[in-house]
């Protein structure tokens, strides 16, 4: 996993709350066996005007102008401001796959849903939470051509006014995104810990491992 | 020190340690696989050279993009060949990491979460986990179950845990009777519009009160599926005759003396009386109604014996401008009734809605009638193959296929509309599934999210219909 210190980066604005994963990266897409190849299909149906699938380029699609992604002020953008809940509904890591893939590193929020948030943290996207007020502050700041720095070790986003917000992050997260270490190699250094625990839930409820070993 | 809750019993028994960054580590006791988020994972132990951590913690089978019709040419009735390779890929990382799949042509091949509690593989006080938000429908047996990405997938794989922060306790308390005509869909959809579709995000939720425990286990499964669909990824339902009744017989299930000990732990599994919740909603079994969503999200619903809402009527900005933007997408207009809503297809299926249970129900809508002229195409997919089995034993697959319904294989088909199932650009579906996000059953589709006995009515006379007037 890519680690994440610090980045500095243009803001692009999506003004809509309870944004899901089915629209930050439709169906179509998931069928793909890869990691890689969602970036062009980001948005997919708020991008572009026509119907997409599998295999298209975005230059064979009709481009949506009116949707923030496309405007000209937005172009090279890496933090994606966002509204409440985003990332709610299906469990798809895709999404994140396809917000890194089309150059997003940061996505900002009042508030994400469980287990998209919980999905940045395994590919190194940083979401951070800050409070309504002030994300829309930014909302109308982004209009005009907005650039945040981001710190993560600090837990600061900085505006180049010399704004600065604290945003909170469990330790833990904070630690694994700053090495971007490797989750499975941490938790199979644990392995005498997992065996003696196993071995124990096993002769506690013997009928969980009826199936085999 | 005040009792614990069902949650917090389940959780401690199943915790391998606390890290001193406050995370924990969970042990899973049983992974669902499918072939649309697993590849990248099992790919991701082959590079890695890392074993399954347990192969007999898993189970598999294609359910997101198999064709419903002509199943019976199995691998080759799968014309999209990039659905197929998936499908495949699924096949031969079972095969090559000896984890029992139920195959395409096996008569037990379903959507997961219809398929593990029908084969007892689901277990009472469980951790299961599958990637997939709706895992949470298993929690009607009192498991914790949850959806996790792909990379969580992989690490369950190979460590057999979770990496976790607690979540916090969500008591939905439901007293009193549902009326006739009213079901448990009706019930999770109205109470996802009181608490918003993230209203218990961070919560685990258990359900609670006397219409919860009048429930059958597969109104149960109904409630705790959408559980996500309120923010939380976990929903429960405490051990009851009900679950043990359903449990017992079934072929994953433990016999003879071990079946014994496992119904004595099984009984444990309720919340103590002095467990105290950190967020409550309670409500009355006997004012809920037939719901029917209106806009783009599980929220945005009403009873169908009411009026589409003015965007203008909503207090917050943000929330006035998501309604004003979902009747636009939807081409609904404030103030028409519900049942003026007119249908182009129907679809009664989903790991929300496809049980022995749902296809009755619906079934009872539908008999000795026919389906609307206007409507184009009603499915009936039922949640496994020996659903539709039963169903077909029990006469009711001819119910719908005399009354003009499509009588299919079992999948996730329609739902989200990853396999041929869709909707066209601009059509209305009355569908059973959970989610109404745009284009979720096809590009620029309308979802109405109903209960079983509603869709069908409503294929019947072609748009929304009160079915208390029907009973």
């Amino acid at each position: 996993m890519e680690a994440f210190m610090t980045h500095d980066g243009l803001v692009a604005p999506l003004d809509r709350v309870n944004v899901d994963t089915d629209q930050i990266i439709p169906k179509q897409y998931l069928k793909s066996i890869k990691r890689t190849g969602f970036g062009d299909y980001l948005f997919d149906a708020w991008r572009f005007l026509d119907e997409g699938d599998i295999g298209m380029t975005p230059n064979e699609r009709r481009i949506n102008h009116e949707f923030a992604l496309n405007q000209p002020a937005y172009q090279g953008a890496s933090v994606l401001l966002a509204r409440d809940n985003f990332g709610c509904g299906s469990s798809r890591e895709h999404a994140v796959w396809a917000l890194q893939e089309f150059g997003f590193r940061a996505v900002i929020a009042p508030s994400f849903a469980d287990i998209f948030y919980g999905n940045c943290f395994k590919n190194g996207l940083l979401p951070i939470v800050l409070e309504e007020n002030i994300v829309s502050d930014l909302f109308s700041r982004a209009a005009t051509g907005l650039n945040l720095a981001i710190d993560l070790e600090a837990q600061t986003v900085r505006t180049a006014d010399g704004d600065v917000y604290p945003f909170e992050i469990d330790p833990g997260l904070k630690t694994k995104m700053l090495t971007g270490m490797d989750d499975i190699a941490m938790t199979l250094a644990e392995r005498n810990l997992i065996e003696t625990f196993e071995r124990g839930h096993r002769a506690a409820q013997p009928w969980l491992f009826l199936r085999g070993n | 020190m005040s009792g614990q809750t069902l949650y917090d019993k389940i959780w401690a028994a199943h915790l391998v340690g606390e890290r001193q960054d406050g995370n924990s580590l969970l042990y899973i006791d049983l992974q669902l696989l499918h072939e649309v988020t697993s590849p990248q994972a099992f790919e991701g132990l082959t590079i890695n050279k890392r074993p399954l951590w347990r192969v007999g913690a898993n189970l598999a089978t294609p359910d997101h993009n198999v064709p419903t019709d002509k199943r019976e040419l199995g691998f080759d009735g799968i014309t999209d060949t990039v659905a197929l390779e998936q499908v495949l890929t699924l096949d031969k990382n079972c095969k090559a990491f000896g984890v029992e799949q139920f195959e395409i042509l096996d008569p037990r091949q379903g959507i997961v979460h219809v398929v593990g509690p029908e084969q007892g593989a689901t277990m009472p006080g469980m951790t299961i986990v599958c990637g997939d938000s709706h895992t949470s429908t298993h929690g009607a047996f009192a498991a914790l179950a949850q959806g996790i990405g792909t990379s969580e997938v992989e690490h369950v794989m190979a460590t057999q845990c979770l990496v976790q922060n607690k979540a916090k306790n969500f008591a939905v308390v439901v007293e009193g009777q549902l009326q006739p005509g009213v079901t448990a869909k009706d019930l999770i959809l109205t109470i996802i519009g009181r608490l918003g579709t993230a209203g218990a995000t961070g919560h685990t939720i258990e359900y609670q009160g006397s219409a919860i425990r009048a429930l059958s286990m597969e109104g149960r499964m109904t409630l705790c599926n959408m559980s996500i669909e309120a923010g939380a990824r976990a929903g429960l339902v405490a051990v009851d005759d009900t679950t043990i009744d359903y449990v017992r017989g079934r072929p994953f299930a433990p016999t003879g003396d071990l079946w014994d000990a496992a119904e004595a732990h099984w009984r444990t599994l309720v919340s103590d009386d002095d467990a105290v919740f950190d967020a409550e909603l309670r409500l009355v079994a006997d004012d809920v109604v037939p719901q029917v969503s209106w806009g783009t999200s599980p929220e945005m619903v009403t009873g169908v014996d009411s009026t589409v809402p003015d965007p203008a009527s909503f207090d917050d900005p943000v929330q006035r401008e998501g309604a004003t933007h979902a009747l636009e997408y939807m081409d609904l207009t404030p103030g028409t009734r519900i049942q003026d809503i007119k249908l182009d297809r129907i679809f009664i299926g989903s790991c929300t809605n496809a049980r022995i249970e749902d296809m009755r129900a619906a079934a009872a809508m539908v008999k000795g009638r026919r389906v609307a002229a206007n409507v184009k195409e009603a499915l009936v997919v039922p949640g496994s193959g020996l659903v539709k089995q039963q169903a077909e034993d029990e006469g009711l697959a001819q119910v719908f296929i005399d009354a003009g319904f499509q009588w299919r294989a079992a999948g996730c088909s329609m739902c989200l509309a990853m396999n041929p199932d869709k909707l066209g650009p601009g059509e209305h579906c009355a569908s059973t599934s959970n989610r109404n996000f745009e284009g979720r059953q096809g590009y620029a589709s309308r979802t109405h999210l109903v209960s079983p006995a509603t869709a069908a009515a409503a294929a019947i006379a072609g748009h929304f219909v009160d079915i208390r007037e029907w009973l």
